[in-house]
This record gives structure tokens, C-alpha cells and sequence, in this order.
């Protein structure tokens, strides 16, 4: 079986057209093949406003918390000992555990004299497939509250592993920042795309992303979205750091109205679709 | 002393550059805090010269000594955040993986792991172009963002307003609905929430708002470039009214903002401080002062 | 009756602190013995998450009948404090601890 190419939009500022790109690329490449869309940007995901698709699976997606079970519990404290993150407490006569803070790390659980926190399932967000034509999408999407981003990717990439097998493209849409759901949602990928405005904040947190995506030893190119807005700094660095500037978006008022409105740009915009077409050359090339 | 807390759910609105606005208009009577620590830019407009600058340990990381270790594989087998790697002699942690939880130190039966501090970033405290001073953040790449560095930022600034005597802490939040945000809006007094008149914009405005009512905390919403899609702007107009959530203003698109940028300035500034927009959001500034009680001071 | 405040300092003139999880000090008033101490809390500043656990775990173990703070606890710290059984008055943020004892006694403070 042939190993799937994996492809991650990331950036490292906000709002620079990640989402626009991954859900345009998707659709238009799943007119040649299979493609598989993974939404990780689980805190916001949005994806699924611009495709629809028929649903195929919705499921929750749990973590493992510990419970406590105060029958064999001889309230040693062990479990609030052994606990870095302040998620268990022995309070009075009982032993409270906090979700929220807790890691799932286990070790009050495994290591409790008595077995008295046993480890139990827990929702903390959901997953849901859909499918329109040649694109299998998927989207994780923590709930309102949950704080920890990095177990639904996970989950959501065991997904892809487990029920679409045999997909050979993966292109995974990934929060934005350099924190470490961000290292999660890139660091199995062959390859990851950067995308970015050309202004100072743009370029600014590039920099960062490229300097994450170095350390990740991943290939890059960077695509510069709304190209026209700002200045050439973005092209500079690009320049001066041997960075491939892979496709150019450039800013369109009517295509800013047709994102606004959740459609798909590529569809009633050529340039769009002509630039994702040369891009989608140059990664089947890789 | 009150704390307004700006933030966005959605990336791009244009929240910061919207903060650092205000923080210009603020001036002296206020402490800004930046704690959009991944990928911070407002000090980019701001242009802080730093007085103080801190180092920041969050959590730790486990590190193994191979030359005490048996090869016996029990960190191996507990830790579930596959954090241990092995080529079978040598046995190393990836710190990207490793979360600190200590359970491979615990278990090791020849206490051939230690858990050191794990360094998460920098802070600094910072005078500005205002006179004001801002406390703002650098995390480190691949750093766990559970909101802890928010917290010291928010703090520090918190105790710099105290001892300073300043009526408002204004503070530029993180996107998104994680730890950061949740850390940004404890003690809040006011939410300021900028938006755009998009699905996308839409949608993180929800759950950010969903977020907040958890929090009780009372909030308003300015919607930037709402000559985008007007159908949008109404409504998210309709949304605020049925939530109660104040309607604080509506921006256009301007070019402005992102010249003035380039520039490493705010709109409010020459040559752009007569337009349109400068105006807008002077009047916005207003509108939230009023509601806090600010005016006056 | 044995009263806890939330304190940014040691006396009964320091302000209280609005905060919780991350109050400076606690402030413990045993209204018998008319003794005051000091709990350092001021560690839970430098915590991560749990700070609201932490300290609601050190009011529990001073075993009081009050607590008396500003803004009053966030969620976990609310959850650990159902495991006692106190009463918690909010509203007295802004107020030094002589005051907030006052206040308390004169019934101007809000029950949690």
C-alpha cells in the first residue's frame, strides 16, 4: 500500500486564509481524486461552513479522567501526591477530582494502593464525517469550556487512520499559533503549507511558524494570501531565507464577499481556481 | 480600577490593531497587557522599550540519564503521551511530546529520570509610545499554552495599575476558546468582542459568546470591515440584541489600517488620524469608557 | 465562630483581596479566642491551573465557619468548597479586612 502524502495549513498569525485554502484546495483537488480534509483547528473550526456534504459518522470524543470510587479508599492522598496538574485534591473526607485540569496521564489511577480512581470516559467534543463526491471531511470540534485542544486532534487523526485507511492525500487544516496543538496537528505531515498576509503582522508571525516548522525538520512553502495589501516584506524574507513561495492569492474585494458568504471562491472566481491549480501541480510533483 | 478584556474567537478581525488603538487613546491612565502569547504583534505598533524582561517556566519536562539506566522499559510502558523514544540502548524524551506529568520519574526503579523546569517562554515589562507601560509575552515555540503565561501577564499588569494608581488595565486576548482565553478573562470587567461580517466571523462570535455567559461577564461587540457583507452585519446585529450584548460600533474596510501598519503606526496617527475610521473608533473608545465609568477621569 | 478572609496582607487594616485562587494571604479570625493568623498563599500566584483547589484546600483544613472574599471563586474552587460546609460572602473586594468584617456583621455582604 502506498504511504498517503499529508499535507498541513498552518500559519502562525490568525485570519490569514488557512481555512479559505484548505477547504478551496480540497474541494478542487477531490475533482482529479480522493482527498481527505481533516478540520484540527478544534477550538474554531470552520471547515464545514463552506462545504456540505452528507454526513457518514458522528461521534463524541471522550478523554480518560479518573473517578473517584470512595469504597476502597483509604484517603492516602496518593492520587493528589502523584498529581502534577493540581487535578485531584484529597478535600476533608473525599477526594474530588477537576476534568478540566486533569492530562490523562494515569498515574493516580495506576498508581492508587486501593484502585480507587479508576479511569472512565469523559465527552469532550465531537467528531463528524462527511462526504461530498471524491472529499472525505472531517472536523474535530472541542466543546465550549474544554480547555485542552491537543486530545481531539489526536483523536480526529486515530480517526482518519482507522476508517479511511486507504486514502492516499491528507491535507489537515491546523489551528493557528506555534503552540502545541499546532505541533500535533503538523508533525506526522510530508509536507506543510504557510500561509500568510503581506504586512508586518503577517510577516512577523511567519517567522515564528517557519522557525516551529524548522524545528518540526518539515519541508514548507509558503503561500501570501491577499497579496497586494501591505508590502514586500513578506517576499523579502522569503527571499532571503530560500523559502518556495508556492501560490499567490491576491486581494479581491468579490472574493472577499464570496468567503463572507461561506461559498467556495475557486467556483465563480478563474484566478482562484487557476492558482490553486498550479499549486495542486506542484505538490502531486512532490 | 477596571479591566477590559479584547478579544475575537475568530483570527483576523482586526482585534489588535483595535487594541493598540485604544491603548494609544487610554494613554498614561492605563496598563496594557498583550496576552495573545502565541504570536504576539501588538508591539509591533506600540513600539515598547523594555525595562524588565523575566524568564517563564511552566510545568516540567523529564530527562533521562542513560548511563544509570537498565534498558528495563517501564517509562516505556506508562507514559501516555509517547514521550519516550528508544533505538533499544539509549532512551530519550521528546520535550515536544512530554507533558510533565512525572509518571516515568515515579516508576523508574533506578531513579534514572528527573524532571527539570520547563523553560515556556519570556516576559517583559515595557514602556510604549503612550507613556503607559505594557506587559507582553514571547512563548516559546512548541510551548504548552495552558494559560499560565496569560496569567502572569495579566497579573503583572494587574499589580503595576495597582501600585501606579491607573483606572484600566486593557487587555489584548488570545483567538479561540482555549486556556489562554479562559486565563485572559478571569477578573474581567468588560468584554470587548471584534468581529467581522463573515460565516466564519459568525460562527467563533457564538462560541466565544457561549464561553463568556459560563463567565457572567457583561460584553459588547464592535463588527470591523461590516461594508464586507451587510446581510452578515445585520445579522450579527440581530445575534447581539437577542444576547443582550452591547453594540459597541461598525468599522469599514479601510486600507488605512493596514498602511498605517506598515508604518509601525495606529490609523489614529498622522497621516490617517483626520479619516473617517480614526474617527469611528475614537467614538467607540468613547462609548466603552462611558459604559465603564471611565470618562471623567 | 471562625471567619476566613482573602487578604493582600497581614492586618486587620490591609486591603482584601478580590480574588480567590490566588489571594495573597488568608486571613483566619477566631471571634472566641479573638485571635488572627496568617496563611501564605502567595504561592498560588506563581500556579497554573488549580490554584482555586489549592487554596480552597488550605481554607478547608483551617476548618471555618466564613469565608469572606470579593469576587468570590471560580468554578473548581466552588466545587472544592462544596466538600466543606461553609458559608462564603462575596462583595468585599474593595474593602480593607476591619471594614469587611464589618460589613459582614452589619448584613451588608452578599452570600455566595
Amino acid at each position: 500500500m502506498k504511504k498517503p502524502m499529508k499535507i498541513a495549513i498552518a500559519s502562525g498569525k490568525g485570519g490569514t486564509g488557512k481555512t479559505t485554502l484548505s477547504t478551496n484546495l480540497s474541494a478542487l483537488w477531490a475533482e482529479r481524486r480522493q482527498v481527505t480534509l481533516l478540520d484540527l483547528d478544534v477550538e474554531e473550526p470552520n471547515s464545514g461552513l463552506f462545504l456540505n456534504g452528507t454526513l457518514v459518522k458522528q461521534e463524541t470524543i471522550e478523554k480518560f479522567i479518573p473517578v473517584w470510587n470512595p469504597d476502597p479508599c483509604r484517603l492516602c492522598g496518593k492520587c493528589q501526591e502523584v498529581c502534577e496538574f493540581n487535578a485531584v485534591m484529597k478535600l476533608g473526607t473525599e477526594i474530588m477530582v477537576f476534568p478540566e485540569l486533569c492530562h490523562g496521564c494515569y498515574a493516580c489511577s495506576d498508581l492508587c494502593p486501593n484502585s480507587a480512581l479508576p479511569m472512565a470516559a469523559r465527552p469532550m467534543g465531537e467528531l463528524i464525517h462527511y462526504r461530498m463526491g471524491k472529499l472525505d471531511f472531517i472536523e474535530g470540534r472541542l466543546a465550549v469550556g474544554e480547555e485542552q485542544a491537543v486530545p481531539a486532534i489526536k483523536r480526529v487523526k486515530e480517526y482518519q487512520k482507522q476508517e479511511l485507511p486507504d486514502s492516499e492525500l491528507i491535507i489537515m487544516d491546523s489551528p493557528p499559533g506555534t503552540s502545541c496543538p499546532v505541533i500535533e496537528a503538523v508533525k506526522d505531515v510530508n509536507f506543510v503549507i504557510l500561509i500568510t498576509e503581506p504586512t508586518p503582522f503577517g510577516l512577523h508571525d511567519l517567522k515564528l511558524a517557519v522557525e516551529t516548522t524548522r524545528g518540526l525538520g518539515k519541508e514548507m512553502g509558503i503561500v501570501i494570501n491577499r497579496d497586494g495589501i501591505g508590502d514586500d516584506g513578506v517576499e523579502r524574507y522569503c527571499s532571503d531565507e530560500g523559502l518556495r513561495i508556492v501560490a499567490r492569492i491576491p486581494q479581491d474585494r468579490g472574493m472577499a464577499k464570496t468567503y463572507s458568504a461561506g461559498k467556495l471562491i475557486y467556483l465563480s472566481h478563474p484566478v482562484m481556481k487557476e492558482e490553486l491549480s498550479r499549486l495542486i501541480d506542484f505538490l502531486e510533483a512532490l | 480600577m477596571k479591566e477590559i478584556v479584547v478579544l475575537s474567537g475568530k483570527g483576523g478581525t482586526g482585534k489588535t490593531s483595535l487594541t493598540a488603538s485604544f491603548a494609544l487613546l487610554a494613554g498614561s491612565s492605563a496598563v496594557v497587557a498583550d496576552c495573545d502569547v502565541d504570536a504576539s504583534d501588538m508591539h509591533l505598533l506600540l513600539a515598547p522599550v523594555a525595562e524588565r524582561e523575566e524568564m517563564f517556566y511552566s510545568g516540567k519536562e523529564a530527562v533521562i540519564d542513560n548511563e544509570a539506566c537498565i534498558s528495563c522499559n517501564r517509562c516505556l510502558e506508562v507514559c501516555h503521551f509517547d514521550a519516550v523514544e528508544t533505538d533499544g540502548t539509549l532512551y530519550e524524551i521528546n520535550s515536544v511530546n512530554c507533558e510533565g506529568c512525572s509518571y516515568c520519574e515515579r516508576v523508574c526503579p533506578v531513579d534514572a529520570i528527573t524532571m527539570k523546569p520547563s523553560l515556556a517562554g519570556d516576559w517583559y515589562v515595557s514602556k510604549i509610545r503612550s507613556g503607559a507601560r505594557m506587559v507582553h509575552a514571547r512563548l516559546g515555540i512548541g510551548a504548552e499554552n495552558s494559560g499560565k503565561l496569560v496569567a502572569r501577564v495579566k497579573n503583572e499588569a494587574k499589580d503595576i495599575a495597582s501600585k501606579d494608581s491607573k483606572a484600566l488595565v486593557l487587555v489584548d486576548g488570545s483567538p479561540g476558546i482555549g486556556c489562554p482565553v479562559v486565563s485572559s478573562l478571569s477578573g474581567a470587567n468588560y468584554i470587548v468582542i471584534v468581529t467581522e461580517p463573515t460565516i466564519s466571523g459568525l460562527h467563533d462570535l457564538k462560541r466565544l459568546r457561549e464561553l463568556i455567559v459560563k463567565f457572567r461577564l457583561p460584553s459588547g461587540c464592535i463588527i470591523n470591515k461590516a461594508d464586507l457583507n451587510s446581510g452578515y452585519t445585520d445579522e450579527i446585529q440581530k445575534y447581539l440584541k437577542h444576547e443582550k450584548m452591547d453594540m459597541l460600533g461598525t468599522l469599514p474596510y479601510d486600507e488605512k489600517i493596514t498602511s498605517a501598519m506598515v508604518q509601525g503606526k495606529s490609523i489614529l496617527e498622522e497621516p490617517y488620524s483626520d479619516s473617517e475610521t480614526a474617527g469611528i473608533i475614537r467614538e467607540i473608545w468613547q462609548n466603552i469608557q462611558f459604559k465603564l465609568g471611565l470618562d471623567g477621569e | 465562630m471562625k471567619i476566613v478572609f482573602t487578604a493582600k496582607g497581614t492586618t486587620w487594616e490591609d486591603a482584601m483581596d478580590p480574588r480567590f485562587g490566588r489571594a495573597d494571604y488568608l486571613l483566619v479570625f477566631d471571634e472566641e479566642s479573638k485571635e488572627l493568623s496568617v496563611v501564605d498563599n502567595r504561592e498560588q500566584s506563581q500556579q497554573e491551573h488549580g490554584a482555586g483547589p489549592r487554596t480552597a484546600q488550605k481554607v478547608i483544613d483551617v476548618k471555618p465557619d466564613i469565608v469572606i472574599t470579593g469576587n468570590g471563586p471560580g468554578g473548581n474552587a466552588s466545587r472544592a468548597l462544596e466538600a466543606a460546609t461553609l458559608d462564603m460572602y462575596v462583595g468585599a473586594g474593595e474593602m480593607s479586612i476591619k471594614e469587611a468584617y464589618d460589613a459582614f456583621k452589619a448584613g451588608k455582604l452578599d452570600k455566595a
